[in-house]
């Protein structure tokens, strides 16, 4: 190194700052997600019509080829008295909940993805694994997947399962708003099935309006809140319920999107490439200015 | 006084108690390893559907990233800002960031649930993902810590290359490749140096980032806007006291006069940066007003407070005493503090303030997952005694120029 001199220190600089200007121009396209469609679909569900019968868990499986287990029994009310969670082999599950209005007719609450309107999954996932479609799915990619699991640190709803026990090509595991049924004009599996309409399918922004007007008309029936409306930046799936979400273990959350203040960071560092230049040029002036005076004192 | 220093060989015996003990420990790592890729990440691991990420990736990644930090805040001493009195501890420093990240690379491949795919980023780009930066920029520096050790594999074995038998044909051309390469490295050396630098501190940085997305889920102790900066400034904080620690385990081990001159020089800048790391944590900490969950005594309170009192303040002060400076004792005790602060610091904010909203049980490593990692650091100690035997990495007083110093000592000057 020591040996380097001045000019060639000079030359192979002038070099490097030509070919350093070259390069923003190829990776300024930042990757702007698409603008949500105002079509968007999703999925209304009210807790307080439903009634645990978990028919949506069965067609799920179903629809999805997944195992059902032999012990897999949805006449089996005891499964209640523990809370579960979607897991890799079931996309979705009912719990049941105390309701204090009524101590006969329990609360269920299906859960699945929400779908968010700017998932936090599609924001992180170090390959873009995920895609948000026009139709408000968020799906995964498995031939792009590595596997790291950092979709299950950024979800705020905690619902991508991985495949832990499998060796080679575990999946991301997690609802799909059956987007296959869905491009051929069939309902989700889910809401097909569901005997009671606590689940209708449409688009958000009618289903917002649906929702508002279930709780005009039964004031003393609903609260005054649609889940999902504004959680996060605003999710697919919405929700009614007679009693407060969070007793229905549904997180607390912001209004702010998911990726929160993550993306600002990123791009703040990374503005056209322009922060990490400025930064390689300081130092190569430091670089520079120091080995003169160096050489100046050795002289 | 430097100049009676110069990079050697070490001429020392491999095998003793204490390598046979790593040999041990690295082989009961492999066998978990084996484990792992025959039946599956869930074999081996605590992990879970609440519990994504482990000590795999807090100690092995996240910790690794930042006790490498020592290679880039020395090439910035050395190299940029040119003191040439740290020259002695650049090659161990560089020797210690490469073997380091290469083996954050291996725990990142080790971890993936498809690790074939470990390349898929390199065609798949998501820029809004901080993972995909520090992927990126991980890659592309632990490249450019080999090109930066290039120089010194040429030194060793330019003249002296020498396959036996049916490969003898290959001395000829490695020898006209190691000159070609070392040439072209002698001018454009400051590109890769640079280059490293700046790739540091984006992706140790990124590397705060991560957590960030995890929004509600981190404790608010740790969970700010600023955990890049801070990340960044821990990192460049521990780069130094991480020189320390080595120089003196290396000194001890391989049984050399540490340069304790070099060492308490690299100690008086540890306590302004650490300093102003502490300031940076405080300030955010009024700012947000989240010293009230300290009035709660629990884990994340618990663990904040021995993060920040033992891993910072304690060696804050420790590092502005002359006396300490001047101690070998005490100078390897202050280092050590400060290696345990950032290590703590990185497993509070990865796993500790990581609290999922349905967790049924919290996460502890599994035997296999302590195996793995302490394995690992045994390999990475046994790849370093390898490579200070085979290369000039670590200063030894040059018996040519020692009459030479003596004058110079006696002139008074230095």
């Amino acid at each position: 190194m020591a040996t380097q001199n001045r000019r060639d220190f000079l030359k192979t600089a002038t070099f490097l700052s030509a070919s350093a200007l070259s390069i923003p121009t190829t990776h300024a396209k930042a990757s702007e997600p698409e603008a949500l469609n105002e079509n968007r679909m999703g999925v209304l569900v009210d807790t307080t019509v439903c009634i645990g019968c978990r028919n949506c868990e069965a067609a799920c499986k179903e629809a999805h080829n997944l195992p059902m287990e032999t012990s897999f029994n949805i006449n089996n009310r005891d499964i209640f008295k523990l809370k579960r969670r979607p897991d890799e082999t079931s996309l979705t599950v009912v719990n049941e909940y105390p309701n204090p209005k009524n101590k006969l007719l329990p609360t269920d609450v299906k859960v699945q993805c929400m779908h968010c309107d700017h998932p936090a999954c599609v924001s992180a996932c170090i390959v873009g694994a995920f895609t948000k479609h026009k139709n408000g799915a968020v799906t995964w990619d498995g031939s792009k997947c590595i596997g790291c699991r950092y979709c299950m640190v950024a979800c705020p709803f905690q619902i991508p399962a991985f495949e832990y026990n499998k060796a080679i090509q575990p999946r991301i595991m997690k609802c799909d708003f059956c987007f296959e049924r869905q491009s051929e004009n069939k309902l989700p599996a889910c809401v097909e099935i569901c005997p009671t309409e606590a689940l209708t399918f449409g688009k958000r922004k009618d289903l917002l309006e649906i929702a508002r007007d279930r709780i005009k008309r039964r004031p003393e029936r609903y609260i005054n809140y649609i889940y999902g409306e504004h959680e996060v930046g605003g999710t697919s799936w919405l929700y009614l319920a007679g009693q407060k979400f969070s007793n229905l273990d549904f997180p607390v959350l912001g209004t702010e999107p998911a990726p929160g203040v993550t993306e600002s960071i990123q791009h703040g560092i990374f503005a056209y490439f322009i922060p990490p230049i400025a930064l390689y040029a300081l130092l190569g002036g430091v670089m520079w200015i120091n080995r003169r005076k160096n050489s100046e004192e050795e002289k | 006084m430097e100049f009676s220093m110069k990079p050697a060989q070490l001429k020392i015996k491999y095998l003793t108690p204490g390598v046979a003990v790593l040999i041990l420990l690295a082989f009961n790592g492999f066998v978990f390893l084996a484990l792992r890729f025959l039946y599956g990440l869930g074999y081996v691991t605590n992990l879970d559907l609440q519990h994504p990420w482990g000590i795999w990736i807090a100690i092995d990644v996240a910790s690794g990233v930042a006790l490498a930090a020592g290679g880039f805040t020395s090439a910035a001493l050395g190299h940029i800002i040119y003191k040439e009195d740290y020259k002695i501890i650049l090659r161990p420093a560089l020797l210690t960031a490469m073997l380091g990240y290469t083996f954050v690379a291996f725990a990142v491949f080790i971890d993936l649930g498809r690790y074939y795919y470990i390349w898929h980023p390199l065609i798949y780009w998501n820029g809004t993902s901080p993972l995909f930066e520090v992927g990126m920029c991980v890659m592309i520096y632990a490249t450019v810590l080999y090109i930066e050790f290039l120089p010194v594999v040429a030194e060793r074995f330019i003249g002296k290359v020498n396959f036996k038998g049916i490969f003898s044909f290959l001395n000829k051309p490695v020898d006209s490749l190691l000159r070609t390469l070392n040439r072209g490295l002698r001018k454009t050396m400051f590109i890769f140096i640079i280059a490293g630098v700046v790739l540091s501190t984006l992706h140790q940085s990124s590397l705060g980032t991560l957590m960030v997305i995890a929004g509600e889920k981190m404790h608010p102790l740790w969970q700010t806007p600023i955990l890049p900066l801070l990340f960044l400034l821990s990192a460049i904080a521990v780069g130094f006291p991480m020189v320390i620690f080595e120089s003196l385990i290396a000194a001890r081990s391989f049984k050399l006069k540490p340069e304790m001159e070099v060492l308490s020089g690299l100690g008086r800048m540890v306590g302004p940066l650490l300093g102003i790391y502490l300031a940076f944590k405080i300030g955010d900490m009024a700012i947000r007003g989240t010293y009230v969950y300290l009035t709660e005594v629990n884990t994340q309170s618990v663990m904040f407070m021995i993060e920040v009192i033992v891993g910072v303040i304690i060696p804050l002060r420790m590092f502005f005493s002359e006396k300490v400076l001047r101690s070998k004792l005490w100078l390897f005790v202050a280092s050590t503090l400060v290696i345990i602060g950032v290590l703590l610091n990185r497993i509070n904010d990865f796993l500790v303030a990581y609290s999922p909203p349905y967790a049924f049980q919290s996460y502890f490593p599994s035997i296999g997952e302590i195996s793995v990692t302490i394995g690992f650091i045994s390999v990475l100690v046994l790849l370093y005694r390898a490579f200070v035997m085979i290369f000039p990495v670590i200063s030894l007083p040059d018996k040519k120029l020692i009459t030479q110093a003596k004058y110079a000592v006696r002139g008074g000057a230095k």
